[in-house]
């Protein structure tokens, strides 16, 4: 049969090849080849090359191989069946090769339906994956002969191995075929139940396909969405949001319970998941959370009412403007610790290699963050500002949106928004944006020094820009008005027409706003009109001229005669401005431009345009007094010479910030299709506590992992994750067995277990346990870096967090799990290798958590959250502070183990101990009997590593209770932040209370002034912290000091002789004095005249390093190196003074 | 999510087409035309074109524009990201991204596209899994494959989609096993009229090739971590190792990836390597100028300057240029106006020079201003901002490895005015 065919065909493509000789790619046809099975399939395509490079004789050739394709082709085809019917997998390969390249290439392939169909049960492999290519491609016009495969599909479905189950989940979706609908939605929702959880993320992936196919599927695919969200697997996280984005993205409903899971899950997602999931988390916290910057507005508002309303006006007025303030004040903004949460899982992924990552957190800060936080963007995205020029593109929007409502943000970055001449004009211009947007009296001189250099470039649309960008900045900022317009005065004798034009255009906005002093520019504007030929140009000094005629007498009714002249030549809007300026100085000087008027207005009545007839028709009547002339005229002064309001330059950017950032439709500044509208932030939050989960399996988990004493090391887990809560199960945690990265992870014993494929329960535990191991190798790490010296003041702090409990009268419960953490933290440092002693009070601990927490299921520093979360659901009546002290300094303590937060590159330690001084806050008699005090506890301040935390105690000495107490309305210098401590409902009389607080002091000593309330007062009150307190001590080896004093040189060092007081001899007290004075801690030295001191400054992490030579006598050096120069010599003082005493 | 992607070359031809939902006509590429067309030049087309029915995002890499057709709102950097992944890919893959590359392989190519985006949603844009699933294509094995009959799709199933780690290669065997790091840093300076800098600053990135069996799980520490102002990670690095102990800690990908990006901060100054002395005047009757460049050494920290290549783009009004080098080669090219020096290596006692006549058009108007200068080069051992590598520690696997790190420092977009 085969040569039969090839028989009959060939006598065909020889009478082709005869008529078209000239066409040899015909020579190539496979049917003619003698092996056409051998042949590669791109030959075919080469061919198809060449015919396109074949151009000169290409003009009848195609046209006769276009017709006469209509017969080839056919047989070409019939030549692939044969190829797709035969045995040799070879063969049907090479058919399937060659059916695809068509399909790339857009050529049309159904016709082949039917013999590619038949092999979708091919044996191999990857004959198999090109018929699904091609089933995907086709199925949708060949309904009927599509259903011939489903079967294969649905035995694949059960297959045993997850990836057959998957990838035939995934092609049989993909077949848009309306019929198998059913078929479609039994297979989802039997994978979405599946073990392996690639087969449910398959099945994620599979809803919005099938749903796109029949939306009436809606409800039942929810069901399965919203058993899929509830996976904790990162597997499927992404998927399954995309999912709900896609079907029911209004269904905020669903997320509730897995709103932590999602936040904790966050940085193990694979990168595209993680961008869905942040921007429907921002949805979600737009319609869950209170606005963090709204308050701020508010209170300003109403403590100004306060302010004025004096304490001794004891009018009614004044009740009712206390019950306005009480209104605002009773609700202090406290941030949902939910809130807080996604907030802080977040920022990590600013360090994300994936640009849309970096721009989805940036947009979610930026929509969701208190406005002192949203700074920490701004470095990520002028990062993403070195990419490929497409990204720099849309981050340069974005940038340009974000920059309007908080230009601080990107201040310092200014210079990473210069031009080069070797950016594309887009970029260029949306950097102008950008740049136009930063500007301000203080860097508007550098800015307009590099539009200067701008206004030069080759390119001429740039150059256009950026007469308008400096136009721009001459409205803005009222100092630089007159150097700019002399500039584009300047410009205006500029050789290129397209820069006079553009200046022209710009002068006359810019004079609007003060035409008196400008009637020199007129004129000069007036002399341009012989050789300005840019019509817009001509047009701007046209309207200036007419409108500010009074200030020109003189060369006005010149100027029109000009005009009048070359009328008929001119553009449309040219003459438009002609009958204009005619009419206004026909009103202002009838007598010498009467005629002239009457002339342009003639001409105008016959112009083409309709738009000038009609003006010149109306104008004519308006001005010209005629009988029948109506009332209007009586008006035409004012009609025509009226004082318009000066332009604004308003920026294309401006309130874009509507839309989300980052998305299409604030790109395009309109609304996509399928944009969700990001909600305004509600009035009341609702009920934080649908985001409660109930972990009922979580208790057993953990006792179960506490019990096992596996010693294995475990090499990796869950990443990132190892202090990052939730995680608990994790993906390998719930796949299946036979995953080789599970038996590699586990090691030795972990093998085993994953090899037994006992199903995902055991694999659990492992990984638990494993997790677990995890930790400590790390720990113990940094706890081996600590020398002897540092074990003492080790000690020194237990005794003062013992002694602070006690103070605190810290609720048992929390007390007791912090002593177990101390202990643990304790017998870890002291018996460094030996990881039994140390791994048995952390599980004992873990257990503890376990069985005193409903939702245990965070280690460390989680705990801390969700403590806040289960003590205070926000602003809840039954709250005592005390529990907030407590879980704060719990917090505290906690954090200073787990070792996440802090930014520091030589590990950091806890404070070195020394007593603490307490300052008074306010007196007791000031304070109307409520006496506070503050001491700086040099604790790390949990919340955020870059504030110092404050200790501050309240005393009531009366004999009333005390209502309220907080803080409110903080007066701080420009960057510096504060963290109110959460507010104290009652203060008992005789009772007193401590709380902690952190604040930024950027490392100034600037002092924080705030005001303190209670119920019934208000004092202002300030904390200015001593220089030592703006650091934190940092360990480092001798060398390291050495090296790191070595780059700390020059003017970063200050030297000071001094005489040591009469009490400083021994080591002790200068050591003693030192660190009382500033929160330093020591490092080891060889010598024993020096001693040496190393801390960061909390804010900005820059070291302070001190060193004390004692030499012969009392006499003594004091080195303190430091790159901030102002601390240096303020700590240089300090030190000095507890020394000498 | 992404609907469609079409590839079209230079000249306007669409030659790979691939649809993960229903087909969309490729007429609609006909708004990317026509926004090509107003554009005038490749690389001033916006990446993202609004049609009544679609959006069309769009990157140009290699004389390619890969254009992706967008149905409902997407984040537009979700886009472009995933088409620069593709482009990572198809190197990775076929060594270039060219047209002929493309066109060449293009069942793989097609394999590729249908692994990476399921129903538009990215599903595998990890090199280590698609390689597992997709083998790349050998001169050796396309040979083999065309004698047995043989596929380049992988035999055994692809594991590593389920793993934790999903950018590794499970069952990584190497005889020698080796870990090299490229550290190569690229000085990004505006540097005005009289050669006082503007602006400048460092950018880095750390470029890993790791050769090692088993699982490693590897730590690079650095001698001055502080130095780096900015970072981002592969994926695998620990963020939290790097937030409190300052050091990568990381299990790596098997073979080549870019193990981080950095920043170094712009309050260090950064040291200008070269310097250039430029006179060039155009005289404003006659239709001449003088062009004088000289490219000397500034701070180099005793390490040589190769690679030394000035491009300048000359006014519209210059019809040719008469120069002589002192060294090195110059061209220029009267069409795109772009005159190119190449000097090579800078020799500090023979400072390089090009001296010369620049021809205008004549009866045209001088031009404003003088054009930029762009200077690339090249100093190898040398980190410019100072960054060392301290050490690189291996747990997990018993073996010794081979280590190695080198220096690069670069031009990054180093421009002088003049």
């Amino acid at each position: 049969m085969k040569p039969m065919q090839r028989l009959f065909q060939l006598p065909v493509t020889a009478v082709n090849l005869v008529k078209n000789a000239q066409t040899p790619e015909e020579a190539k046809s496979p049917v003619l080849s003698p092996d056409g099975g051998q042949q590669t399939w791109y030959n075919a395509l080469q061919s198809d090359e060449l015919r396109l490079l074949r151009t000169p004789d290409q003009e009848t050739p195609l046209d006769e191989t276009a017709a006469s394709s209509g017969q080839t082709q056919p047989l070409r085809h019939d030549d692939l069946k044969e190829m797709l019917d035969s045995n040799k997998d070879s063969l049907k390969l090479e058919a399937m090769k060659r059916i695809v390249a068509m399909i790339a290439r857009g050529k049309n392939a159904s016709d082949l339906f039917p013999a590619v169909v038949k092999n979708v049960a091919c044996k191999n492999i990857e004959v198999k994956k090109l018929v699904y290519v091609y089933l995907v491609r086709y199925a949708e016009e060949q309904q009927d002969l599509a259903l011939l495969s489903i079967s294969t599909f649905q035995r694949g479905l059960k297959d045993p191995n997850q990836l057959i189950r998957a990838s035939a989940l995934r092609v049989l979706s993909s077949i848009r075929v309306t019929i198998i609908v059913p078929i479609m939605m039994l297979a989802i929702k039997e994978a979405a139940s599946d073990m392996s959880p690639y087969v449910r993320k398959t099945a994620a992936h599979a809803i919005p396909k099938l749903y796109s196919l029949d939306p009436d599927q809606k409800d039942q695919l929810i069901e399965v969405i919203e058993k899929l969200l509830a996976d904790k697997t990162t597997l499927v996280a992404g998927s399954v949001v995309m999912a709900f984005e896609e079907v029911c993205p209004e269904r905020i409903d669903l997320i509730h319970k897995n709103y932590r899971k999602l936040c904790n899950l966050l940085i193990d997602v694979e990168e595209w998941g993680q961008v869905v999931i942040i921007n429907m988390l921002t949805r979600y916290a737009r319609t869950q959370f209170l606005n963090p910057n709204h308050n701020e507005s508010l209170l300003e508002e109403s403590a100004e009412k306060a302010f004025y309303g004096s304490d001794e006006e004891e009018t009614e007025e004044k009740d009712e403007k206390e019950e306005v303030a009480a209104l605002a004040k009773r609700k202090p903004y406290v941030m949902d610790p939910d809130h807080r949460l996604l907030l802080r899982n977040t920022k990590p992924l600013l360090q994300s290699r994936n640009a849309a990552v970096v721009m989805a957190v940036a947009q979610l800060y930026f929509h969701l963050a208190p406005k002192a936080e949203v700074g920490v963007i701004a470095k990520a995205q002028v990062r993403l500002m070195r990419s490929h020029s497409e990204v720099q593109y849309v981050v340069l929007q974005n940038v340009a949106t974000m920059s309007i409502k908080r230009r601080g943000m990107f201040e310092p970055y200014l210079k990473s928004f210069y031009i080069r001449s070797t950016d594309p004009t887009l970029i260029k211009v949306l950097k102008l944006e950008v740049l136009t947007n930063l500007a301000n009296e203080t860097n508007i001189s550098t800015i307009l020094r590099e539009f200067q250099t701008y206004i030069k470039s080759m390119d001429k649309d740039f150059v256009a820009a950026s007469i308008q960008a400096i136009g721009c900045c001459a409205t803005n900022i009222g100092e630089v008005r007159d150097t700019c317009l002399n500039g584009l005065v300047q410009l205006l004798s500029n050789r290129d027409e397209l820069v006079v034009a553009e200046s022209v255009v710009v002068i006359k906005k810019l004079l609007q706003m003060q035409p008196a002093q400008h009637s020199d520019i007129i004129k000069h504007m007036a002399k341009l009109t012989d050789n300005i030929q840019v019509p817009m140009a001509r047009a701007s000094i046209l309207w200036l001229i007419g409108e500010y005629c009074e200030h020109v007498p003189k060369i006005a009714p010149d100027v029109l005669r000009k005009m009048a002249k070359s009328f008929t030549n001119e553009e449309d809007i040219v003459k438009l401005q002609i009958i204009n300026l005619a009419a206004k100085l026909y009103l202002t000087n009838s007598k010498q431009t009467k005629l002239l008027t009457q002339y342009v207005l003639n001409l105008a009545k016959y112009d083409q345009n309709y738009d000038i007839r009609d003006r010149a028709r109306f104008i004519r009547q308006l001005i010209v007094p005629t009988e029948k002339s109506g009332v209007l005229s009586k008006y035409a002064k004012k009609l025509f010479l009226a004082l318009k309001p000066a332009p604004v330059f308003e920026s294309p950017f401006k309130d874009r910030d509507h839309f989300q950032l980052g998305s299409l439709s604030h790109l395009l500044n309109a609304k996509a299709t399928g944009y969700q509208e990001l909600p305004t932030w509600p009035d009341m939050a609702p009920d934080p506590s649908v985001r409660n989960v109930e972990v009922k399996e979580a208790v057993p988990e953990w006792t179960r992992c506490s019990s096992r004493e596996k010693r294995k090391e475990k090499v990796e887990k869950p990443f990132y994750s190892d202090s990052e809560g939730e995680s608990g199960p994790t993906e390998s945690a719930d796949s299946e067995s036979e995953l080789p990265s599970e038996m590699e992870s586990g090691g030795g014993s972990g093998s085993e277990e994953g090899g037994s494929g006992s199903g995902s329960e055991e694999s659990d535990e492992g990984s638990e346990s494993g997790k677990e191991k995890k930790k400590k190798p790390e720990k113990i790490k940094v706890r081996k870096t600590l020398p002897e010296s540092a074990e003492s003041e080790q000690s020194g702090e237990e005794e003062k967090s013992a002694r602070k409990r006690k103070e605190r009268k810290a609720s048992s419960e929390s007390s007791s799990e912090e002593e177990e953490e101390s202990s643990s933290e304790s017998s870890s440092s002291e018996s460094e290798s030996e990881e039994e002693s140390e791994s048995e009070p952390e599980t004992k601990k873990k257990k503890k958590i376990s069985l005193s927490k409903p939702a245990p299921k965070q280690p460390k520093k989680e705990i801390s959250l969700l403590d806040l979360d289960d003590f205070i659901p926000t602003p809840s009546p039954q709250v005592t502070p005390i529990n907030n002290i407590v879980s704060n300094s719990l917090a505290t303590d906690l954090q200073g183990l787990s070792l996440t937060d802090s930014a520091l590159s030589p590990t950091m330690i806890s404070p070195s101990f020394s007593s603490v001084k307490t300052y008074e806050l306010l007196h007791r008699f000031t304070g109307e009997g409520l006496a506070v005090e503050y001491c700086f506890s040099r604790q790390p301040y949990s919340l955020d590593p870059h504030m110092v935390a404050v200790q501050i105690q309240f005393s009531n000495n009366t004999d009333t209770e005390a209502k309220s107490l907080r803080i409110q309305e903080p007066k701080l210098m420009s960057g510096m932040r504060m963290q109110e401590f959460p507010e104290i409902e009652v203060l008992a009389p005789g009772e007193t209370v401590t709380v902690v607080m952190g604040i930024d002091f950027c490392d100034s000593t600037q002092a924080a002034n705030f005001q303190l309330y209670t119920q019934t007062r208000k004092f202002y009150v300030s904390i200015q912290p001593p220089v030592g307190e703006l650091m934190m001590p940092v360990f480092m080896s001798e060398n390291e000091f050495k090296k790191e004093q070595g780059h700390l040189m020059g003017m970063n060092e200050i030297n000071e002789k001094l005489t040591m007081g009469e009490k400083c001899q021994s080591d002790h007290a200068i050591v003693q004095r030192v660190t009382s004075a500033a929160n330093l801690s020591r490092v080891p030295c060889g010598s024993d005249r020096e001693y040496r001191f190393a801390a960061k400054t909390v804010a900005s992490g820059s070291l302070v390093l001190v060193t004390v030579v004692t030499k012969e006598g009392m006499a003594a050096q004091l080195t303190v190196n430091c790159e901030k120069m102002v601390i240096g010599t303020m700590l240089v003082k300090d030190i000095l003074q507890a020394l000498s005493q | 999510m992404i609907h469609s992607l079409f590839l079209i070359n230079s000249a306007g031809d669409i030659f790979l087409e691939k649809h993960w939902k229903s087909v969309v006509s490729r007429s609609v590429c006909d708004y990317f035309f026509e926004a090509q067309e107003k554009a005038v030049d490749v690389e001033n087309v916006p990446p993202v074109i609004p049609t009544p029915h679609h959006y069309l995002i769009s990157i140009y890499q290699d004389k390619v524009f890969f254009v992706a057709v967008i149905q409902t709102e997407v984040p537009p950097l979700f886009v472009i990201e995933f088409l620069h992944r593709v482009v990572a890919m198809f190197r990775d893959y076929f060594g270039e991204c060219s047209e002929a590359a493309i066109k060449e392989n293009v069942v793989t190519v097609y394999e590729l596209l249908e692994e990476m985006l399921d129903n538009g949603f990215p599903l595998a844009t990890e090199s280590n899994i698609l390689k597992e699933l997709i083998r790349p294509p050998t001169i050796l094995r396309s040979v083999v494959n065309s004698i047995t009959g043989s596929s380049n799709v992988g035999e055994t199933l692809p594991t590593g989609q389920l793993s934790i780690v999903p950018w590794r290669r499970a069952e990584v065997k190497y005889t020698n096993n080796e870990a090299y790091f490229d550290v190569v840093e690229e000085i990004d300076a505006i540097l005005d009229k009289s050669g006082s800098t503007v602006f400048a600053e460092i950018q880095g990135v750390i470029d890993a090739s790791i050769k090692l069996s088993g699982m490693p799980d590897l730590t690079l520490s650095f001698m001055n971590p502080r130095l780096l102002d900015d970072v981002s990670f592969h994926p695998c690095v620990r963020f939290k190792r790097w937030e409190s102990e300052r050091v990568l800690s990381f299990i790596p990908p098997d073979g080549n990836f870019r193990l981080m990006d950095y920043h170094v901060g712009s309050q260090n100054l950064v040291a200008i390597p070269v310097y250039v002395n430029h006179n060039i005047n155009f005289k404003e009757s006659g239709s001449s100028g003088r062009f004088d460049v000289t490219v000397g050494l500034k701070q180099t920290m005793g390490k040589s300057v190769e690679g030394v290549i000035m491009t300048v783009h000359m006014p519209k009004v210059v019809l040719n240029m008469n120069l002589t080098p002192t060294q090195g080669t110059y061209t220029y090219d009267p069409v795109t106006k772009i005159l190119t020096w190449d000097i090579g290596k800078i020799n500090p006692q023979k400072i390089p020079n090009l001296k010369g006549v620049i021809c205008l058009q004549s009866g045209a108007p001088k031009p404003e201003e003088n054009p930029n200068l762009n200077i690339q080069f090249r100093i190898q051992q040398l980190a410019i901002s100072g960054i060392k590598v301290n050490r690189l520690d291996m747990f997990g696997e018993k073996y010794k490895p081979f280590k190695g790190v080198k220096y690069v420092t670069k031009a990054g977009k180093f421009q002088v005015r003049t």
